[in-house]
């Protein structure tokens, strides 16, 4: 998939120089692009690495559970057919903690676990409306902190790497919203069983 | 709100190290180990940094992203999306770090405190590889009929965006 999209881009690149004129700078644009990508992984590798060590105090100090136990009676409202399942919805109230605290490592395979729980409780050969919101909830941001863009702005020299928390938290929550209401809508108009 | 913001990573820090020490975790430990993943993440993610920011540049050079923004900004413009920040829209739910070395340049281009560039930041922190989740979670299921999930996942991806733009507007204006 990516590569199909890598070579469209270079393709369409190629085309475009060749009709404006700019062969010679596409060429030193390669090489451009591949030392700044140097300079941008460099550039942004000290708060990455900070930020992952920060993530691994919540999670062995056990403050990502503390934030589990207090999501479930929300996140019970949004699987119905999974609240009776203390197991299932533990899975999936650990992938949102862990989400929210931006633990990618500990988020995924906490979802992977929810996702199969949620398939086994339904037993069908097609998507569940819980494992749909599942999957909106996880495609839609959750980070409360997002760390990696911060680490970006703090290496342009922004004045305050940190002033878009609240445009962040305000943009997250509109898209939460929306990818939650649109789930519920669309669930009605894909309906179960068309294997 | 603005020592608000620039105090809440020194408060974070110092409230996660405090609920550490209090929890008895040996944190500096923790700090380590983590810093280590951290370095591991970057390893893995650089190899396609390298790739996207090449194919990017060459973009650019070459004229084709003008086209492209210029065939966009009509759309963009209706959602109060500026014309820099729309290639974001296509690429940020393929690839991270396709997003990830997009919208730096954005903001290296038209200055990290502007509104072009914290909108381009606010889309990043506000959005995920949509597709890459779906693709791993339907992938571990082994269901091929995902029903609604791809359509409402685009919903949540556009608003946000849509979001990001006004936020900025909002709080910044």
């Amino acid at each position: 998939m990516m590569g199909k999209i890598w070579v469209f881009m270079v393709l369409i690149s190629v085309i475009s120089a060749i009709t404006n004129g700019r062969i010679t700078e596409l060429t030193s644009a390669i090489s451009d692009g591949a030392a700044a990508s140097i300079d941008f992984t460099l550039s942004i590798g000290g708060m990455i690495l900070l930020w992952s060590g920060v993530m691994e105090i919540m999670r062995r100090s056990g403050l990502s559970e503390k934030l589990t136990k207090l999501l479930l009676p929300i996140l019970r409202r949004l699987f119905p057919d999974a609240k009776h399942s203390e197991a299932v919805m533990g899975d999936i109230a650990a992938n949102v903690s862990a989400n929210l605290l931006g633990l990618g490592n500990a988020a995924t395979p906490a979802g992977i676990r929810a996702a199969e729980g949620l398939h086994r409780l339904d037993r069908g050969r097609d998507a569940s409306d819980g494992l749909c919101m599942l999957i909106v909830i996880n495609t839609a941001s959750l980070q409360l902190i997002p760390t990696t863009v911060a680490a970006v702005r703090a290496s342009l020299g922004a004045a305050n790497p940190y002033d878009i928390l609240p445009a962040v938290w305000f943009a997250s929550v509109v898209s939460q919203v929306c990818g939650i209401c649109a789930a519920g809508l669309l669930s009605h108009f894909w309906k179960r069983g068309n294997v | 709100m603005n020592t608000l913001t620039a105090l809440t990573v020194p408060i974070v820090l110092l409230l996660v190290g405090g609920f550490g020490l209090y929890k008895k975790t040996d944190i500096y430990d923790a700090l380590v180990t983590g810093a280590g993943d951290g370095l591991r993440l970057l390893t893995r993610i650089l190899p396609s940094v390298v790739a996207l920011f090449v194919a990017i540049y060459m973009l650019r050079a070459s004229g084709a992203l003008d086209f492209i923004c210029s065939l966009l900004a009509p759309a963009a413009g209706l959602l109060g999306i500026p014309r820099e920040c729309t290639p974001l829209i296509l690429l940020r739910p393929l690839s991270g770090s396709a997003g990830l070395a997009f919208g730096s340049e954005i903001m290296k281009n038209c200055g990290v405190d502007s509104y072009v560039g914290r909108t381009a930041a606010v889309m990043l922190g506000a959005s995920e590889t949509t597709f890459y989740t779906i693709a791993v979670y339907f992938g571990a299921t082994g269901i091929k009929h995902t029903r609604h999930a791809v359509p409402a996942a685009l919903c949540a991806d556009l608003s946000g965006f849509i979001a990001a733009a006004l936020a900025v507007r909002l709080f910044f204006g």
